[in-house]
């Protein structure tokens, strides 16, 4: 894993007393707070319902136990003794008072941690394949070209005030498990017919409420000069991009009324000029930084037998635990979907269960995924059961790794203030439908998403089922789509007809899963049936 | 034109009033050029030989395109002087001094100890910028 030297640290320390000072100016009233949202909102720093919202960056969504110990600590003193994962491998805090969001920080600094560049018109925290480093399918290990990007875009100074967000996403595997391409800028590591290592770059992904999935922009670019070819992406967009509606202003609204191939056109004339200025990082940085991210000192030698003779267990394994590329080693997924609660949500104790298997069976690390749960990447498969033991002791132990149960929801009217109608009780009453683990398991995998308006932190978009809460004449009402993907089967879900209240939208999830299990040919995943199929046969069951 | 409150440059100012961009290279006399947010600076370039002023624009602080305005300037290899103007909040300097600005007309003014406090409050930069600053990466590889 990375460590900061005293540079990074510097950095970090720096941006707290920058922040304290920030703070201390807007209580004392020297800043408005339309002056210091903008500079709140590029420390992560929300103002929610009923409280701030704190979003703190786990970059690459890779961590270790000191961190999440911290983290438990923050969620005790801070917040009301939870935190909350998020669908962007982060981690929020709900229950922010303003005047201690300085010491926080400083408390975060300790184990380099920080919330930099989570929120606002920014290139936010950068994320990645989940299981990188221990995948059996990767070309290579992304992190380390995350990190050094995360340095090369750390305080940019031509790019901190953009028009939007910009959300940069990196896999280096034919399969997708970052969604990938809903980002503004997607980057997948391939290797072109000299064996050398490349990106393929996509641009002009979002979800928000105009979905665009991102356009391959480049077949092959070197490597060494990805942070000239990214300068020239943002440059294009920064130049360009309207200013006059904030709904317009996502790269994505740019690269669709340009057309593909003039904002390529645009950004290969910048990328020529670039390349001349001398801005990429040279390979020794990246070789430094790669070298924090060399394999763990794997055993060898180990049999790859797991006792499976306890039946709980047996399942658990069946559904959590992914190949690993070392022999005799497992990756284990654990969920923060249990029936009935808050997804991504999980309580300081259980952070530091986590921490403890982490040190104990895993290299000392974790893992959050966009699915709002997290992994144990490095787990020996004869301490799977230990974990297991371990986990089901904290709450931790469900088996619904993309099941109907395993729900990505945003926050929603319980806490968010731009929300139309509430999320989470939905997945709640979703998840407790679907309880029974028997049924969960014949429907297979199924991806349900909501969100709580049209901004789509749920990913409704990318849902096989997604649900959007809207305003319908002053009550909330949900609308129902079908078919999306945030995988390398990327697409759109499409709204399948008029919005339901509460429990109707429930019921209609439930037709619409009946439907499937009458369609479903042999092994066919419900995105399969509906791919086949149609719409049609699902409208029918649903309206009747 | 708006006179620079903050100024990082031993030459005199210059007095001329700036033109907008049309106006500039139509009039092969004047020296002093305002940008706009929104128009494109690389149309400056064939003429930068005439310039010894560049007022950039900054409607609402929010709107960044200046910053890539100053950067596009400077990499062409002008040396002139370059003056944000417009909505400009003391945490926006620092890195507008990283682009290339090198003198400043805000619409409120700003507190010098502010204004210092700012751009003495980071040691290091993780890239290459206007300002020459070492990026960290060169300062870990000698
Ligand atoms: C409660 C505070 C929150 C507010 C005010 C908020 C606000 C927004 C807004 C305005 C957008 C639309 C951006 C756009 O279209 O340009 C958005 C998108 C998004 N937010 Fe949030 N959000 C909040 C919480 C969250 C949480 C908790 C998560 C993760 C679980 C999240 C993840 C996302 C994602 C993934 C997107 C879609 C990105 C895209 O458009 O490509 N947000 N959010
Ligand atoms: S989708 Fe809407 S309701 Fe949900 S968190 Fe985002 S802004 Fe809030």
């Amino acid at each position: 894993m990375y460590e900061y030297d005293r540079y990074d640290q510097a950095m970090v320390d720096a941006r707290v007393e920058d922040f304290r000072d920030q703070t201390r100016r807007r209580i004392a009233g020297e800043l408005t707070e339309d002056q210091f949202k903008p500079l709140r909102l590029k420390n992560g720093l929300y103002l929610q319902l009923h409280a701030y919202m704190l979003r703190v960056a786990i970059p690459y969504g890779t961590f270790n136990s000191r961190q999440m110990r911290k983290l438990a600590d923050i969620a005790r003193k801070y917040d009301r003794g939870y935190g909350h994962f998020t669908t962007r491998q982060n981690i929020q805090y709900n229950w922010i008072k303003l005047e201690e969001a300085p010491d926080l920080l400083a408390e975060l600094a300790t184990v380099e941690m920080h919330a930099i560049q989570t929120s606002g018109e920014s290139i936010r925290n950068i994320s990645a394949d989940q299981y990188a480093g221990a995948a059996a399918d990767e070309i290579c290990d992304p992190r380390p070209w995350a990190e050094l990007l995360r340095q090369a875009t750390t305080f940019h100074p031509e790019f901190s005030y953009l028009p939007r967000k910009f959300k940069i996403a990196v896999i280096s595997s034919k399969e997708d498990r970052a969604a990938l391409r809903w980002h503004d800028c997607a980057l997948r590591i391939v290797r072109n017919e000299a064996g050398e290592e490349g990106f393929e770059v996509y641009a002009g992904g979002g979800m928000g409420r105009t979905p665009f999935i991102a356009y391959k922009i480049r077949d092959f670019l070197p490597s060494g000069q990805i942070f000239s070819y990214l300068q020239a992406i943002l440059r294009v967009w920064n130049m360009h991009a309207r200013r006059d509606n904030i709904h317009k202003q996502r790269m994505k609204i740019l690269v669709h009324d340009l057309g593909e191939e003039e904002f390529r056109r645009q950004v290969e004339e910048q990328f020529e000029h670039f390349l001349t200025l001398g801005t990429d990082f040279p390979q020794a940085e990246y070789d430094r930084i790669a070298a924090f991210f060399a394999p763990p000192p794997f055993e060898t030698g180990l049999s790859d037998d797991i006792d499976l003779s306890d039946p709980d267990f047996a399942l658990w394994v069946d559904r959590q635990v992914i190949a690993h590329k070392a022999p005799g080693y497992a990756i284990a997924n654990i969920s923060l979907k249990p029936v009935g609660g808050i997804p991504g949500d999980i309580s300081a104790e259980q952070m530091e269960r986590v921490a403890d298997l982490a040190e104990r069976y895993s290299f000392d690390e974790i893992r959050a995924t966009h699915a709002q749960n997290l992994v144990l990447p490095h787990v020996r498969k004869a301490d799977l059961y230990a974990v297991w033991q371990a986990l089901d002791a904290a709450g931790l132990a469900d088996a619904n790794l993309d099941l109907v149960t395993d729900i990505i929801a945003c926050p929603g009217l319980d806490y968010c203030s731009l929300a139309n109608a509430r999320s989470i009780p939905i997945a709640q009453k979703i998840a407790q439908r679907f309880a029974d683990a028997e049924r969960q398991r014949d429907i297979g995998e199924l991806k349900i998403k909501i969100s709580g308006c049209i901004n789509a932190c749920g990913h409704h978009h990318a849902g096989q089922i997604g649900i959007l809460g809207v305003d319908r004449k002053g009550t909330e009402n949900y609308q129902l789509l079908l078919g999306g993907s945030g995988a390398e089967d990327t697409s759109q879900a499409k709204i399948t007809g008029p919005g339901f209240d509460e429990e109707g939208i429930v019921d209609a999830v439930e037709r619409t899963i009946e439907r499937y299990r009458e369609l479903r040919t042999d092994g066919e995943r419900f995105l399969d049936t509906y791919r086949r199929v149609g719409m049609d046969p699902f409208k029918e069951a649903i309206y009747g | 034109m708006a006179e620079a409150a903050l100024r990082f440059r031993n030459d005199d100012p210059v007095e001329e009033p700036a033109v907008t961009l049309d106006a500039f290279i139509e009039q092969t006399s004047a020296s002093a050029v305002r940008i706009e947010a929104g128009d494109d600076p690389r149309r400056l370039i064939p003429h930068l030989g005439r310039v010894k002023l560049v007022e950039v624009g900054f409607p609402r602080f929010r709107d960044g395109r200046g910053f890539s305005t100053a950067r596009v300037l400077r990499e062409a290899g002008y040396d002139g002087e370059i003056r944000a103007e417009g909505d400009i909040l003391v945490d926006l300097i620092f890195f507008m001094r990283r682009c290339g600005f090198d003198s400043f007309a805000p619409q409120a003014p700003l507190g010098r100890a502010d204004v210092d406090a700012a751009l003495s409050r980071y040691d290091y930069v993780y890239q290459h910028a206007a300002d020459g600053a070492v990026p960290i990466w060169k300062l870990r590889h000698g």
